[in-house]
């Protein structure tokens, strides 16, 4: 392998880490404050995907500027975020978080179940494709080879924007900080006066929020299918679990791991392509249960 | 006694017989196809044709006078459920044949179990070349071609317009089908060009929404031919990518289920790539438009679905043609009387029918002979999609593996001058 091949190899590792980041950072925010691991995290992601092809494909073909795909991108991730993450935590996550694990992400796993059917009735089976985003972009070349100025750049720059916002957030905001106080403490918090109802709804907006906001910004890129948001889902667990759960920055660092893996593997040996995510897991999980940047936790009586 | 306790349930036996050969109110049909999952593209146009084709049966007076009802089975439902739904219309239904079905694994399963319950089944999409190699069955048929035509079609196809590429990378979903029919597509190139090199084989995981790294790899590659047997969301995902970035100036696309994403693909898919659609199934088939049965149904399923319609729905029009003509048969067969199951069964041998592609017909190891159709992408103002251009129509008996032959060990017996031998029809534009 030369050093054009390492370069290419590079690039492509970079885009696709940038948009299982977007999916993965919203999963481990959520973990990190309610503890629900939320398997209908994948839904959020489709539904993001779907409401801004069919959107944006709209605006299109109503003679509209294609630059307007941006915003809307924005628009369609708030509203899923707010309009379906919200009654979801509101009325149904609220009642069972005082109960078993295992009961918790059979209840998250059936919404996933609801939404896929809402989504087969809403825009149907077929296929949805959406590039007018990336093809405002146009394309660059680097070493001869055509790249997209979307994924090349367009997708990095919006991943660490939203990891450097978040770190903003969290540290620097009221909010922010009372999210941080949840997550540490639940029950102090609430003997200090935090309401936590609220933040638990606010965290699972914003972390379902990010979840079609990476839809949004994938769809640009592929096809919007049924299932789409069922493969993301294990893929974000993988990162999520090989971070270790709650870790904002784990998961920026584990999905660049597992995307530039994945890359690499296509160049190398694209038999084990589907593996490697799966493999960096398996071999980091081996070492560190708790995760790469998880901490062991001391059991609270 | 206990002869003659025999001999009573012998002539039950007969009586419930001659009843069952009595004209039934309805002929009932099961069909599975698939409505969910990805392979739904094809299973919802198939479910729309087949409501329309039997409406219209229905409209003419049916089978004989007889009304056809059918009875869908969801595919994407997973081999367990539709093991137990199959049997439960065959057991509990009583339908008196199945339409089964668009899976490859899906007909590997049911096949032995319609020959268990002894009821017909017409295998009306699925593509593995195996089934009727490798297993004999009494109640199974297809009523369409399999893998072994349509890629070696393909194969001709390419080396008939560019005999002279050098380098080729193949671009395949990672399940069976996108497995074996590299496996038939490489041993029949192999055969027939044995110079041509495989520079790369990739096998994306099926469904994968991201083909960004295989792509910059094929631009540093150049290969001269980019194969991909692909459908679907990740068809339209690889060609729109691959446009993108603009590996389809330097490559040339050989796409043979690309005919069911025409539409879909719009304008992506530029002029000058290699397009088949499992068989000669073409909304424009250069034999067909112009009979009025067959521009009717196209402007109907226009009308009703906003799509023209793709190669499952000729898939489900032939099969249904062949329910109609195997009753007519079996009719005649039995002096003008309805028959009985049997007797069905025993008239689908050698039968010929018509959908709406070209006449297939039944050979004596069950498997249809479908003529096999391709052509090269071009630009049209009028449809705002690609449409094709430099046709070919293959007869099915030069392309389909003999009686009793395997597919691989019959492709390897072919030489570069097969090329030549197989003289399909081409149409100008």
């Amino acid at each position: 392998m030369n050093l054009q091949l390492f370069a290419l190899a590079f690039f492509d590792g970079i885009a696709y880490a940038a948009l299982v980041f977007l999916v993965a950072v919203g999963l481990t925010l959520i973990f990190g404050v309610l503890r629900v691991l939320n398997v209908a995290h994948g839904s959020f992601y489709a539904m993001g995907a779907y409401a801004t092809a069919s959107t944006v494909g709209a605006i299109v073909a109503a003679g509209y500027s294609p630059w307007l795909a941006f915003p809307m991108m924005i628009i369609a991730s708030a509203l899923i975020g707010g309009l379906i993450g919200g009654p979801v935590e509101k009325l149904l996550l609220r009642r069972i978080y005082d109960m078993e694990e295992v009961l918790q992400i059979l209840v998250t796993f059936a919404v996933f179940m609801i939404l896929e059917d809402v989504q087969r009735l809403v825009w149907g089976v077929q296929p949805y494709f959406e590039s007018s985003a990336l093809m405002v972009l146009g394309t660059v070349d680097v070493l001869g080879i055509t790249y997209t100025a979307y994924q090349l750049i367009l997708l990095p720059v919006v991943a660490i924007l939203v990891l450097v916002g978040l770190r903003i957030f969290l540290r620097h905001t009221l909010s922010g900080k009372l999210i941080l106080a949840v997550t540490e403490d639940r029950e102090a918090a609430t003997a200090i006066g935090v309401n936590v109802d609220r933040v638990y709804l606010v965290t699972f907006v914003v972390g379902a929020s990010l979840a079609a906001f990476g839809g949004a910004l994938a769809s640009a890129t592929t096809s919007v299918i049924p299932g789409m948001g069922a493969d993301m889902i294990v893929l974000s667990f993988a990162v999520v679990a090989t971070a270790g759960l709650g870790r904002i920055e784990g998961a920026a660092i584990t999905a660049l791991l597992i995307g530039l893996g994945r890359s690499f593997a296509v160049y190398l040996a694209p038999e084990l392509d589907v593996l490697v995510p799966y493999l960096i897991m398996l071999a980091v999980l081996l070492v560190r249960p708790e995760g790469l940047f998880g901490m062991a936790h001391t059991r609270k009586i | 006694m206990r002869s003659l306790g025999m001999a009573a349930a012998a002539i039950a036996f007969a009586a419930t017989g001659a009843f069952a050969a009595d004209k039934p109110d309805e002929l009932k049909i099961g069909i599975t196809t698939f409505l969910s999952g990805p392979a739904s593209v094809f299973g919802e146009p198939a479910k729309a044709a087949a409501d329309m084709i039997i409406e219209q049966i229905n409209a003419d007076g049916g089978i004989d006078g007889v009304p056809i009802a059918a009875s869908y089975v969801d595919e994407g439902a997973g081999g367990e459920a539709l093991v137990s739904e199959y049997r439960r219309l065959v057991e509990d239904v009583d339908v008196d044949l199945m339409l089964a079905s668009i899976s490859s694994g899906n007909c590997n399963q049911l096949a032995p179990l319609a020959e268990d319950l002894k009821v017909l089944n017409l295998m009306w999409d699925c593509g593995t070349q195996r089934i009727f190699e490798e297993n004999d069955y009494r109640y199974v048929f297809r009523t369409q071609a399999n893998a072994t035509p349509e890629m070696l079609a393909t194969v001709l196809y390419l080396l008939k317009t560019k005999p002279d590429f050098s380098t080729i990378a193949v671009v395949n979903q990672d399940y069976a089908w996108g497995r074996d029919s590299w496996d038939i597509f490489q041993t029949a190139l192999k055969a027939m060009k044995p110079d041509a090199k495989v520079v790369a084989e990739f096998f994306p995981k099926f469904g994968a929404p991201d083909f960004s790294t295989e792509i910059s790899r094929l631009q540093a590659l150049r290969p001269d031919v980019i194969l991909s047997t692909s459908w679907g969301g990740d068809l339209d995902t690889f060609v729109r990518q691959a446009a993108q970035r603009g590996l389809t100036n330097t490559s040339t696309l050989v796409l043979p289920l690309a005919e069911s994403s025409l539409q879909r693909l719009g304008s992506a898919l530029p002029p000058g790539h290699i397009v088949g659609g499992r068989g000669d199934h073409y909304f424009l088939h250069p034999e067909r438009v112009g009979d009025p049965a067959f521009d009717d149904f196209m402007k109907a399923f226009h009308d009703k679905t906003g799509a023209y319609p793709i190669y499952p729905v000729f898939h489900m029009s032939q099969a249904l043609a062949a329910v109609k003509a195997v009753y007519a048969k079996a009719i005649e067969a039995n002096g003008g009387e309805w028959p009985d199951r049997e007797q069905v069964v025993d008239a689908m041998d050698g039968l010929s029918f018509q959908g709406l592609g070209n006449e297939v017909t039944i050979r004596d190891d069950h498997q249809g002979l479908e003529d096999q159709l391709l052509g090269t992408t071009a630009k049209s103002d009028e449809y705002g999609f690609a449409i094709l251009k430099d046709i070919m129509l293959f007869d099915a008996e030069d392309i389909t593996t003999p009686v009793g032959e395997e597919s691989i060990e019959w492709l390897k017996t072919l030489g570069p001058d097969f090329v030549a031998s197989v003289e399909p029809k081409t149409y100008a534009d």
